[in-house]
């Protein structure tokens, strides 16, 4: 235990609290270190110019607001405050210096045509830096990092199989209404043979060596009243972009997984129960989410992706 | 008191301790509690439906915070990835809320109506199948649980005794009719929670099988009406600094 005791000091010896413990335990009771205490002081000295500076005491309903204050633009007027991190988003936007470099480059590229856009190295390379942000965002949950998409669900944007046009047209617009794609399900009107046939039919276009007799029992019914495929895929299945429809002949599968498949017979399977269930896909409109200046750079960015047209 | 005393007392020292340091603690964090602007008044924000509050217990229950923040902070960078700045009158309703500043995956305060509901069923079910990178785990037990809706009431007692203004009685009823209009109002009444929540998991489907209310009904439901409640274009550049 502690007792109050002070032991015999010798002169010369270190100052201690004056606490013994254990009989001879005691604790030296040096200075603290000049550089440190004058720290500290600098500290509350910092601390009082801040509590003059900004927002800090709470007083009664309100607090101190401090008589540091930022000027920003609101509906055309300039305002100023107090000094607050919104205040100061508020200016961020409006004056940063990036948020005006910024936004002096989308100005310049929303007021190119597409043709000269892509065409012009310095304005793409914004396009590009600025698309990689926006297309993360707010293309790539579907489409992939890149545009790669997925097979069986998103289209691929890096290629030149295009659902709804290539042109900077067609992709803005794509982008502006969105799109509703969709293929009737064939579960009533074929049976499971002429489902294999038109799977054949389609196959055959792509290169695939198929059964002769099922390939124009199939061909039959993709131009004819029974399968009516040709209304939107074009009676040389070579796609409809106003439909949506794709093209079948090109040997791209967006839809079915027909490249990882094993054989033809599983082949002929994966067409024939997609054509068995029909498709309904959905691209949101952006519309109302994006300003028509991020609109056109994501247009000339995914264009540049490898596919424009 | 004498300093001897103290440190020769663990009890006392304790308690003193605690005392002394939560003091910075208190000055910073009881003002918020009746300082007048601390909540922005605005426009739309109101307390979860049954089906988004049970979606909310299980986005609590499986952890999503502790790798998903809910607050989108005033940075310009943040708000171009994320949107507007989070209010404080946005998670007014939240117990307990979800901001914080460890993100090891998105800031989610914004992520309503941002992808369909398919996009988050299949992504809550296997993430990597549209994220390849995504370090996300799936969560498909989510699609195959059958939604515990029973306790909805007692719920909703709970956080009705923490300020949530859900109503119990007719008065109550009137007032949330007055603040939040009719249709809102009757989504807040206690007695109607079970037919209400069974009602929204029907009418919106969110996990697209119809056949049964799924725990995925009700986390999509959530998911999908965060940060969404405040029309933004109503509010000029700077008019949420006047609350602060």
């Amino acid at each position: 235990m502690s007792t109050n005791e002070n032991p015999s000091k010798k002169p010369g010896q270190v100052e201690t609290t004056g606490h013994v413990w254990d009989s001879n335990l005691q604790e030296y009771n040096n200075p603290l270190p000049r550089w440190w205490l004058w720290g500290f002081y600098a500290t509350v000295v910092f601390a009082l110019v801040y509590w003059v500076l900004y927002p800090a005491w709470p007083v009664g309903g309100s607090f101190t607001k401090g008589v540091n204050t930022i000027t920003f633009m609101q509906d055309g007027e300039e305002v100023t405050t107090h000094w607050n991190t919104r205040s100061l988003f508020a200016r961020e936007m409006q004056s940063g210096k990036q948020a005006v470099r910024q936004r002096e480059m989308l100005e310049q590229v929303g007021a190119m045509e597409y043709e000269t856009l892509l065409a012009d190295v310095e304005a793409m390379s914004f396009v590009n830096a600025y698309a990689k942000g926006a297309f993360g965002t707010w293309c790539a949950a579907c489409h992939q990092t890149g545009g790669g998409g997925v097979i069986g669900q998103y289209p691929n944007l890096r290629d030149d199989h295009w659902l709804w046009g290539g042109t900077t047209e067609r992709i803005e617009e794509t982008l502006v209404l969105g799109r509703n794609g969709y293929m009737p399900a064939y579960r009533e009107s074929l049976d499971g043979q002429q489902l294999e046939q038109v799977a054949s039919y389609v196959l055959s276009l792509n290169g695939f060596a198929m059964n002769d007799t099922d390939v124009a029992a199939g061909g039959e019914i993709f131009n004819g009243y029974l399968g009516g495929c040709y209304q939107c895929h074009g009676a040389d299945a070579a796609g409809l972009d106003s439909q949506g429809a794709p093209n079948l002949s090109n040997n791209i599968w967006g839809l079915v997984d027909v490249p990882g498949a094993a054989n033809d017979e599983e082949r002929v399977a994966r067409v024939a129960r997609f054509v068995h269930q029909g498709v309904q896909r959905q691209m949101p409109a952006f519309a109302d989410r994006l300003s028509p200046t991020e609109i056109r750079v994501l247009t000339a960015y995914v264009h540049s992706l490898g596919g424009g047209q | 008191m004498k300093h001897e005393s103290v440190e020769t007392n663990a009890g006392l020292l304790i308690i003193l301790t605690l005392a002394v340091i939560s003091i910075g603690g208190l000055v910073e964090i009881v003002p918020l509690f009746y300082i007048n602007d601390t909540i922005e008044e605005v426009e739309g924000v109101r307390p979860y439906t049954p089906l988004e509050q049970r979606g909310r217990d299980l986005y609590v229950r499986e952890g999503c915070y502790t790798c998903h923040s809910q607050m989108v902070r005033p940075f310009r960078d943040e708000m171009l990835r994320y949107g507007h700045y989070s209010l404080a009158a946005e998670s007014q309703y939240d117990h307990p809320f979800q901001w914080g500043s460890k993100r090891t995956g998105p800031d989610l305060a914004r992520v309503g109506g941002k992808y369909s509901n398919e996009w988050q069923v299949q992504h809550l079910i296997q993430p990597k199948s549209l994220v390849p990178e995504s370090i996300m785990p799936g969560y498909p037990w989510l699609a195959a649980n059958r939604l515990d809706y029973s306790d909805i009431e007692q719920r909703m007692i709970a956080l009705k005794r923490v300020g949530v203004p859900y109503s119990i009685n007719q008065e109550e009823f009137a007032a949330n009719v007055e603040r939040f209009g009719e249709d809102v109002a009757m989504m807040l009444d206690i007695n109607r929670a079970e037919e209400n929540l069974i009602a929204q998991a029907q009418r919106e489907n969110f996990d697209g099988d119809s056949t049964f209310i799924s725990e995925m009904d009700a986390i999509v439901a959530y998911l999908q009406v965060l940060g969404t409640m405040v029309d933004f274009n109503e509010y000029s550049a700077g008019h949420f600094a006047e609350f602060r």
